[in-house]
């Protein structure tokens, strides 16, 4: 490995003394001797098991749950539906403040995704679960159902969450997320020429390794230990704490080595109705999704479109960028209002544009909520830019990395969301990667700094 | 109702225990256990048989004859049969093969049941109490007699070179089937196709014979313009199945494009 | 319902378990030896975390069912540190960063050493072959299969 260390010498000292050198990792030991220990990995007696009655509607109203055939059955110990959840309607941020709570635990009156929890049922042994989960009835009147985020803005679509009443995440600022910087359209008017393209992305699942789970074990004093592989270990808690009005002091939650994650282990999904369980039976509870429910039901990335329209100038000026983002959050929040805003706060990229126009929806349909997945909001938003930089110069017919070059942020230019630009070094990255990739550009971009005009 | 295991010696013993309802027969374990892993309450128990005469790989007046429980890693491993080798060694990674069976991959459904189509290719006969061609056999896999058992395939040795195999999936070196192709053609010593089996997976619910195709090769020759008849026929007959590796779209389209190359290379 | 007798060796030592009938070698592995090293991912198969060494080959003990394991010798990757001292794969796969979460580790050692056990010099495809039915989805793969070639080569040293 060869450290660029030219770049920005005076800026820190020199005594570097770990970086570029290789250095044993803790925890890798006790990986490649299988001793690491995940949550699943303590066999722990008079377990009980946990399944989940899932949604095969995509939409739907609930008329009636009769689980008595199920209770019958060998091997049940308890059966769970929302009257069972203290607080049974939640939504992770409520923590900082960004509400309304709009997700119901065990769904009561509706199910708004094909896949919701319904009812769960808890026995001495996974088959005994099943086979009771496959005896529980739940009557439906299906609603019609909207996939499509440009059809559920619609008038008169389907409303999909009736805790919002619209198909649209309502923010302070109104029904997006809002950048104004400049004159958009002033910028147009002094463009050569404007390029407005449309980019869409679909869900993408993590599938980690390790499928989503916990195995929570009562300790008397009502307190209850649960191993979970969360990522989010203090949502956790205090979701928890919210969702089954227990104070904090009693649950007492243990991570660790999670088996890989990517973001899909940052809801708050198996603990709360596990840690229930638990309470409720008076013994441990292990709710470990199976394959098919990290695949379809733990939350993926979600689907974006982002509608981009830039104007430049034949000499590779960024004059004007508006950017429409929509991020599909699926039937509930989770994570997405938060994504969504995040995509306002990252366009219009790391260029330097004088004139700025950003409005990011958060928009929900009966589509399996999406969630956190590494840099969400931003990378699809990144992808969505990236090519437009590359048609942008194909355009003007210039090489499209002497066309970043121009636009490049730098020290001292304003961001579109009034903030100074400091510690910038996207110019030096691409002047090393220019000559790494053996692709050349013209001299003066190879004397150009972040830290001035150069 | 847990489930059960039954060992049994022989085929005739295990007949009566898988008419049971709910029995299910266990081969390699890789289409019934991960059923009964991914919840399926319907099976109560799982039958084997322990008999190692259906463990054996015959050899003999130009014909093989592989026992229903011969892994796929024994496939690939016997010399005698080296031509179905690619085909063996496509289905799944190191482990499976060395679970997954001939037998039970004559049931697999669609992605899966790569080695059947080169089966279908090579017209093996199925043995379950009486012989049955092995197209009629996946006709009515569905719906085989209670209690009846495959118990090995059989199959004439095609001519040197006779036998062609192609897998398409997406990731490498491993993946699930876009879809197979098998071939078994016969060639004068001119060039001129004798006689041409092509069967397809991934292509129907189950592994299907492109009997249109067949009947364009013959007479023609292996070259571009010889096997552009077969080409624009190939999906003649087919109903590709939808599923996250593909849609039947993108599987009708790509059939012409994979048979030209497993025929031409 | 009566319980199944298994009698076995795990890593050379003789274990005696009652089963219930059904259980997979997995779960009596995990849940009633206490030997977590391999591990569930999916239990259809197709993720290889569950990979241990039954008589010589390579299988998913999630799909094997423990009644049949009677007289079998299983290995694992919990059971391959002899008296404390690293097995050269482990070596090797700690010395050149080949694991992130871990999670799928113990089943790639073990898809590792059934390679190495009937080809102690493979080519890199032979690598590449060896591990495609063990999937890691921090998508380590290339610090794996220099991890194994390494080992194949008593080198476990890492190449800067």
């Amino acid at each position: 490995m060869k450290l660029a260390k030219d770049y920005f010498a005076d800026e820190r000292a020199d005594g570097l003394h770990e970086i570029g050198r290789g250095l044993p990792r803790a925890d890798l030991p006790g990986h490649v001797t299988g001793k690491t220990k995940y949550f699943a990995d303590r066999s722990i007696p008079g377990m009980l098991h946990l399944k989940m009655v899932r949604s095969p509607h995509h939409h739907a109203r609930i008329r009636g749950i009769d689980t008595s055939e199920a209770e019958k059955h060998p091997g049940v110990v308890k059966i769970l539906t929302a009257r069972d959840v203290p607080h049974n309607v939640y939504t992770i941020l409520i923590l900082i403040q960004i509400g309304p709570e709009d997700e119901q635990v065990l769904a009561e009156d509706k199910v708004r995704w094909k896949g919701e929890a319904v009812v769960a049922v808890v026995a001495d042994s996974e088959r005994a679960a099943n086979e009771a989960a496959a005896k529980v009835k739940v009557d439906y009147e299906v609603l019609p159902a909207v996939f499509d985020m440009d059809e559920a803005l619609k008038p008169g679509a389907p409303v999909v969450n009736e805790y919002h009443g619209q198909n649209y995440y309502l923010y302070d600022s109104g029904e997006c997320r809002k950048v104004r910087f400049g004159d958009v359209e002033a910028g147009f008017a002094e463009a050569d020429f404007i390029l407005e393209e449309t980019y869409r992305s679909s869900p993408i699942e993590h599938a980690p390794a390790e499928t989503t789970g916990c195995v929570v074990v009562p300790e008397g004093n009502d307190r209850f230990t649960c191993y979970t592989n969360t990522q989010a270990m203090f949502f956790t808690l205090d979701n928890t704490s919210i969702i089954l009005q227990m104070p904090g002091h009693q649950l007492h939650l243990v991570g660790g080595t999670v088996g890989g994650g990517f973001g899909g282990k940052v809801d708050v999904i198996v603990e709360p109705i596990a840690i229930l369980a638990a309470k409720l039976t008076g013994r441990p509870v292990s709710f470990v999704y199976s394959r098919y429910e990290e695949m379809q039901i733990s939350s993926p990335r979600a689907a974006e479109k982002i509608v981009i329209k830039d104007g430049v100038t034949k000499d590779g000026r960024l004059v004007a960028r508006k950017v429409t983002g929509y991020t599909d959050a699926g039937a509930y929040s989770r994570h997405s209002p938060y994504g969504a805003q995040k995509g306002a706060a990252h366009y219009p990229g790391p260029y330097t544009v004088p004139n700025v126009w950003i409005d990011t929806y958060c928009v929900y349909t009966n589509r399996t909520p999406s969630s956190a997945m590494r840099g969400f909001g931003v990378t699809i938003a990144d992808f969505a830019l990236e090519v437009q930089m590359d048609k942008l110069a194909r355009l003007i017919a210039m090489d499209p990395l002497e066309f970043r070059f121009i636009n490049a942020y730098r020290d001292g230019d304003m961001k579109a969301h009034r903030q100074v630009t400091e510690g910038a070094a996207l110019i030096e990255c691409m002047q090393e990667a220019s000559r790494a990739a053996s692709w050349p550009v013209a001299k003066r971009f190879y004397d150009m700094s972040s830290r001035g005009e150069g | 109702m847990g489930l059960v295991l039954r060992s049994f010696a022989t085929v005739n013993e295990a007949g009566a225990a898988l008419s049971e309802p709910g029995a299910r027969y266990l081969g390699g374990g890789t289409l019934a256990v991960r059923a009964v892993n991914e919840g399926d309450v319907s099976v109560h128990s799982l039958v084997r048989i322990t008999d190692p005469q259906l463990s054996r790989i015959e050899l003999s007046e130009g014909r093989a004859r592989i026992g229903a429980s011969v892994t796929m890693a024994r496939v690939a491993a016997n010399p005698g049969i080296a031509f179905l080798a690619p085909a063996a060694m496509a289905v799944g990674g190191p482990a499976v093969r060395n679970m997954a069976t001939v037998g039970g991959n004559l049931f697999a459904p669609a992605p899966y049941g790569d080695f059947a189509v080169a089966l279908l290719a090579l017209d093996a006969k199925v043995d379950a109490r009486k012989d049955m061609p092995m197209e009629r056999f996946l006709e009515t896999r569905g719906a085989l007699a209670k209690g009846s058992i495959v118990t090995a395939v059989s199959f004439a040795l095609p001519s040197e070179g006779g036998f062609r195999f192609r897998k398409v999936s997406r990731v490498k070196p491993k993946g699930t089937s876009v879809l197979s192709i098998a071939a078994v053609i016969e060639e004068d010593p001119d060039g001129t196709i004798r006689s041409a089996r092509i069967a397809l997976g991934c292509m129907a619910d189950r592994p299907i014979r492109a009997h249109a195709a067949e009947r364009a090769l013959v007479g023609s020759r292996r070259t571009e313009q010889g096997i552009a008849a077969a080409l624009a026929v190939a999906g003649e007959g087919t109903h590709p199945v939808t599923d996250p590796v593909a849609s039947a779209w993108y599987r009708a389209e790509v059939l012409p494009v994979h048979l030209r190359r497993l025929l031409l290379y | 319902m009566p319980k199944v007798p298994v009698q076995f060796a795990l890593n050379g030592e003789e274990k005696a378990e009652f089963v219930e009938s059904g259980t997979s070698l997995l779960t009596l592995l995990r849940d009633k030896i206490g030997d977590t090293s391999p591990k569930g991912g999916c239990h259809q198969g197709t993720c290889g975390a569950c990979s241990v060494i039954i008589d010589g080959e390579l299988k998913l003990s999630c799909l094997v069912l423990a009644e049949t394991c009677g007289n079998a010798s299983v290995q694992t990757t919990g059971g391959l540190a002899a008296d404390g001292v690293l097995h050269p794969l482990q070596r090797a796969f700690l010395d050149h960063f080949a694991a992130q979460c871990g999670f799928c580790t113990p089943g790639m050692i073990m898809a590792a050493k059934a390679l190495l056990d009937r080809n102690p010099d493979p080519t890199r495809e032979d690598v590449v072959e060896a591990i495609s039915g063990n999937i890691c989805r921090c998508t380590g793969y290339e610090p794996i299969i220099q991890a194994v070639m390494a080992a194949a080569q008593g080198n476990s040293q890492r190449v800067a």
